[in-house]
């Protein structure tokens, strides 16, 4: 009888506790919920106010006084000239950082030093380099509040994603591919750059995508540096006609950049300009979205493709 | 077997090793190396120029005012320069925040971890993955145009500007940071460990919380350390939902400033290059810098007395 009684018991505790399994697997599809809801929100609300001003003139026009008339062209013309800048900064300086890191550096100081610091610089508010961009770009080195000293900020904000990726991608490579090129005589460079580079080339641009996604909606950086919110001229055009064809005086042209319309607009009281800052909105949300999906996309068919 | 001298007119001599080669290897290795080296660089010129240009601010002001005056207006006549409200700003912003974040991404972290069905897990983790790719700019928008009203029909005394919604959003914002961190750390947990425990009997909820959470301590540690050096430094959200006015309060519910939300501020205006005011913005930032860096710090004691080896 004891014994019956005991089991019982038994019974009962599992019971308890399969049922806090329960409740809490309840409790994490529910949180999951939030965060789903949470975006539906946010997505649809920006939907409903934006969608009616979404049109060809959007697009082609100038801010304005006027929220019926007023567009984003300035806005992602200078978003483009800017990521321009900042792809051809950081790109380059992440891959070597991340290949000196994975494949030539020592195990000694300065390395280390190399490797916490990057992790560390991933932790710093962008709003900081903001502050360095304006003191350093600005006016220590006279680029002035330009499209440069934009797309130069965004970069070292963005320096740290591109090397970490670099890192992994490199990484995940067999040390047996390094070994054959090296027994056919090929030297550390050559290996890099005939072998590693191209079977890495995939992982790192997934994270090249997903920095340059994160540049596109920094706003803290380049308000610090002074960007204008209101500019109805675009930069001097990148070609020309008579010979070398390319002009970099853009580079130097004042500028602004989507987000910082949409800031623009979302602080003004007005409720037709809330309607703009949906509209710009909308269309940042698109822009950064698909570069994200783009970035999971590779990432997935990456993993699913090589086996080495 | 002897070797051969290679007949290869390009290569005389000794076998394997070409001058012109050797240079060039050497070349492209320092090249890597200084670019490598701009990291410490960027770190060294954040940390000089803003020691630099808030030196200049300290001549105007004692660090004693700095640090006790409760008053922030520096661009009034009757200027102030206690830095006090926008720390409170800062820490009750990131408070409402965080108390949304850590158990909101330790409880995603643990169910996809340890309870998701793979399917479940290869939908939400991309998923989280596009939510933490939304600019912050959007978020605020959508704190002040969707979130406050929605608070003001359940606290009809709620400002139009407060702490509270711009915390509860940049919360939000920070889930996916916090809980695919803590993920990443309690999936490296190594399987015998669980297996160990489901073996004593244990269900998944016991195993979760008394063996990986443990296991994994760290790394969800420095998950949080994230989490927190991310909503202190956040900046669009609170500057455009939470008003600019600095405010030296401790309740959610009122509007403030916050450290960032100044830095904005000021650099919407045109403040001419070397004034006091411009000034004020570098020891603003240089204050949030030292924030952060002791999260930082406590972040990296903390893994490494709790780090476990396998």
């Amino acid at each position: 009888m004891r014994d019956e009684k005991n089991l019982n018991e038994i019974r009962a505790i599992i019971a308890r506790h399969k049922l806090w399994d329960l409740i809490f697997v309840i409790i994490g599809v529910f949180v999951l919920m939030i965060a789903v809801l949470t975006f539906m929100a946010l997505f649809s609300h920006m939907l409903i106010d934006g969608m009616p001003r979404l049109s060809w003139d959007f697009f082609s026009s100038f801010p304005s006084r006027r929220a019926g008339s007023a567009g984003i062209l300035s806005a992602w013309v200078g978003t483009t000239l800017v990521m321009i800048v900042t792809a051809v900064a950081a790109v380059p300086m992440g891959i070597g950082a991340g290949i000196y890191l994975e494949e030539y550096a020592s195990k000694n100081l300065i390395t280390e030093i190399i490797e916490i610091n990057v992790t560390n610089l991933a932790g710093v508010p962008s709003i900081i380099y903001g502050l360095l961009a304006l003191s350093l770009f600005v006016h220590q080195l006279g680029f002035g509040q330009s499209i440069l000293s934009a797309g130069l900020a965004l970069a070292l904000l963005i320096l740290p994603v591109v090397i970490v990726a670099t890192r992994e991608a490199i990484r995940s490579i067999p040390v047996a591919i390094r070994e054959g090129a090296y027994a056919l005589g090929a030297t550390k460079w050559q290996t890099v750059s005939d072998h590693l580079l191209p079977y890495s080339a995939a992982g790192i641009l997934t994270g090249v995508i997903i920095g340059l996604a994160r540049a596109i909606g920094e706003t803290a950086p380049i308000i610090t540096i002074g960007a204008l919110t209101f500019i109805a001229f675009l930069p001097p055009s990148p070609f020309k006609t008579e010979f070398p064809f390319l002009s970099l005086e853009w580079l130097m042209a004042p500028f602004t950049v989507m987000p910082i319309q949409m800031f623009n607009w979302v602080s003004r009281p007005e409720e037709e300009f809330q309607a703009n800052a949906a509209a710009a909105g909308l269309v940042l949300v698109v822009m950064t979205l698909t570069m994200n999906a783009l970035a999971i996309y590779l990432r997935y068919r990456m993993r699913k493709n090589i086996k080495w | 077997m002897t070797v051969q001298p290679p007949t290869d007119t390009n290569s005389p001599g000794k076998l394997g090793y070409s001058y012109s080669r050797h240079v060039g290897e050497r070349f492209i290795e320092a090249t890597l190396f200084l670019m490598a080296f701009v990291s410490v660089a960027i770190t060294l010129a954040i940390v000089v120029m803003l020691v630099k240009e808030s030196v200049v601010f300290f001549e105007h002001v004692s660090l004693w005012d700095f640090l006790t005056d409760t008053q922030w207006t520096p661009l009034f006549d009757d200027a102030h320069y206690g830095i006090l409200p926008l720390i409170s700003g800062t820490v009750v912003s990131s408070a409402v925040a965080l108390s949304v974040a850590i158990p909101m991404g330790t409880i995603t972290a643990i169910y996809l971890s340890e309870f998701a069905p793979f399917a479940v897990r290869e939908v939400a983790k991309p998923f989280l993955e596009l939510l933490g790719g939304v600019p912050t700019v959007v978020y605020g928008y959508f704190a002040l145009l969707f979130v406050t009203p929605l608070l003001q029909k359940i606290f009809p005394q709620l400002p139009g500007f407060s702490l509270l919604s711009a915390g509860l959003v940049m919360g939000i914002m920070i889930i996916p940071y916090v809980s695919s961190m803590a993920e990443d750390a309690m999936r490296a947990v190594p399987m015998h460990l669980r297996e160990g425990s489901y073996a004593m009997g244990a269900t998944r909820l016991q195993t979760a919380i008394r063996v990986v959470m443990p296991a994994a301590f760290s790394g969800i540690a420095a998950a949080y350390i994230l989490g927190i050096s991310r909503a202190v430094g956040e900046t669009m959200v609170v500057a455009v939902a939470a008003g600019m006015q600095p405010n030296l309060t401790w309740n959610p519910m009122e509007p403030a400033a916050t450290i960032t939300a100044y830095i904005v501020q000021v650099s919407l205006g045109d403040l001419p290059h070397g004034s006091i005011g411009y000034q004020t913005i570098f020891a603003a930032g240089l204050t949030l810098l030292l924030l952060t860096l002791i999260f930082n710090i406590i972040g990296h004691m903390l893994r490494k007395r709790y780090r476990e080896i396998y």
